[in-house]
């Protein structure tokens, strides 16, 4: 006789909470394949843990977010946000959809150039742009988006010793009603900071300002705020047009469009509340339709959304190391998945569902990483199916900010593999090996030897 | 040890403690080791019966075996042999 398929003897104190309207469903629905791909196989093949970025996730989350503005909007151009994710294969799939490359740094603008975005395609944003970076960019035509006021000067000066005009915008920060208000970016719209800048620079003969650029937070939950933004971007649009008959060619609205990830904290999960890139179009581009702006002078309506565009293409795949007891009897499972390749798992409660079928008893479960340090939690309460040792994971939603802000701590960074429209994958950027990091280490002659 | 005379338990795998009004639930695994631990089994003689009818293995039997028995404990749910 075949023997049954084993699991491990559970027993669950049944406890009556608060009533609760929302009966959350629990997260045992298992994930066996992404985009016809065997999770299993992929491991099995490239190892655990493991990132996988879909492609095809991708280029429809860009096509239904384009579909968004341009249904009510004439001119939409995106911006690929380098700094969400700025692994070559991902940044070609946005430019292959059509976005040009918003960078932040001169690393994020070499990247942009090695991946052949033409430097007139080129929005550079940020605080610090060196001098060198900034004679690139004016050199290759980029649109700066100027910062401070010393940035400001240095372009100028810059301007005048390479004898171009360069194209810039100013980044206006502003009271959107939202908390935190963020005003250490650019210049304030209601303090008159702005106009003053806009006005240095339509006074300068160095200078041709072409734009302006706004970006009002993070993982906005509240379209309206943008309609705010927008009412603004375009007040000032409409009195420098008054002021110089002038027409500005574009408005940055920026990004941080919020994705279906739940905050920390977050009553209900984030697929339900999270506003849709709808909600954000019609909210934006209500505003400047409706705004006193010359009908026949439409600013291009630039964005730079990346979190939205790319948080649910990525999933990260691990593998159960060990199940154990806490001191309270509440059961705590160890994942091969640590905070340092996980950032975002600070700020969000990430779905996580097994690999595997089930039977539908669970448990109450604390998620661990591997890390030898007391801040490694994926998840600090989860009801999963009863999990053994080998059986593997899939954390959903962690295409945004992983991929850049991991960092190599006690274990080594895994693979990324990229699943094509045609269910093949393949890898973009490879592991780590310990001669990644070691071979840009340097020891000096008199540490070379010991003896123990 | 064995479980506590009054507490009831269903095939079903409901858990009845009437002394605090507690009430638990155990899967289908959960339901054979408890019944085998009310029939008097010890230890090696409810794994053996076990690993005759699961996919498992010795290791993994007696980790499990352990851990639930001490939730049970934690419970309130056992008593030790006079």
């Amino acid at each position: 006789m075949e023997k049954l398929r084993y699991e491990r003897p559970i027993i669950k104190k049944l406890e009556t909470g608060m009533p609760n309207k929302f009966g959350m469903r629990t997260e045992y629905t298992p994930m066996t394949h992404i985009d016809g791909v065997a999770v299993k196989e992929l491991i099995k093949e490239y190892g655990s843990p493991l990132f996988v970025l879909s492609e095809k996730t991708m280029r429809n989350t860009l096509k239904s977010a384009k579909q968004a503005f341009t249904t009510r909007y004439p001119k939409v151009q995106f911006a690929w946000s380098y700094k969400t994710n700025y692994l070559d294969a991902v940044c070609n799939v946005f430019h292959q959809e059509g976005s040009w490359a918003e960078v932040v740094s001169g690393f994020e603008y070499q990247k942009a150039l090695d991946n052949h975005v033409p430097g007139n395609k080129i929005i550079f944003n940020g605080p610090d742009k060196s001098d060198s970076d900034l004679k690139r960019a004016i050199s290759n035509d980029s649109y700066i988006h100027i910062d401070h006021l010393e940035e400001l000067y240095s372009v100028i000066s810059i301007a005048k010793e390479l004898n171009k005009k360069p194209r810039v915008s100013i980044r206006v920060n502003m009271d959107t009603g939202i908390y935190p208000m963020w005003d250490r970016f650019g210049f304030n719209y209601e303090n008159g900071q702005a106009w003053d800048a806009i006005n240095k620079i339509m006074l300068s003969e160095h200078l041709e300002l072409v734009g302006l650029h706004s970006h009002i937070g993070t993982f906005m939950l509240s379209a309206n705020a943008y309609a705010v933004a927008a009412f603004k971007l375009a007040d000032l649009t409409v009195n420098i047009q008054r002021k110089y008959d002038y027409h500005l060619k574009y408005l940055d609205l920026g990004g941080g469009f919020a994705s279906k990830n739940t905050l920390k904290g977050s009553f209900l999960p984030g697929a339900d509340i999270s506003p849709t890139f709808n909600d954000f179009a019609e909210a934006i581009t209500g505003s400047l339709i409706n705004s006193e702006i010359d009908p026949h002078h439409l600013p291009v309506l630039i964005l730079e959304t990346g979190r939205a565009l790319i948080d649910e293409a990525g999933f990260l795949l691990g593998s159960v190391v060990a199940n154990k007891r806490l001191s309270t009897g509440k059961r705590a499972t160890i994942i091969d998945v640590g905070v340092n390749i996980m950032f975002t798992s600070f700020w969000y409660e990430h779905k996580l569902t097994p690999a595997q079928e089930f039977t539908h008893y669970t448990e109450d479960t604390i998620v661990y990483g591997p890390l030898c340090m007391n801040i490694d939690v994926i998840r600090e309460n989860v009801n999963l199916p009863l999990l053994n040792k080998g059986d593997q994971v899939v954390i959903h939603y962690v295409g945004a900010y992983n991929m850049t802000q991991w960092m190599q701590f006690i274990t080594l960074r895994p693979k990324v593999v990229m699943i094509d429209l045609k269910g093949k994958s393949h890898i973009i950027r490879d592991n780590e090996t310990n001669s990644s990091i070691t071979s840009l280490e340097k020891i000096p002659e008199h540490l070379m030897k010991f003896e123990l | 040890m064995n479980i506590k005379k009054n507490i009831a338990l269903s095939d079903t795998g409901f858990i009845f403690n009437p002394s605090t009004g507690e009430s638990f639930s155990v899967n289908p695994i959960g339901v054979e080791i408890i019944k085998l631990i009310r029939d008097g089994k010890e230890k090696d003689q409810i794994k053996e019966s076990i690993l005759e009818k699961y996919q498992t293995d010795d290791a993994t039997f007696e980790r499990d075996y352990y851990d639930f028995v001490n939730i049970m404990n934690h419970y309130n749910l056992t008593e030790i042999d006079e």
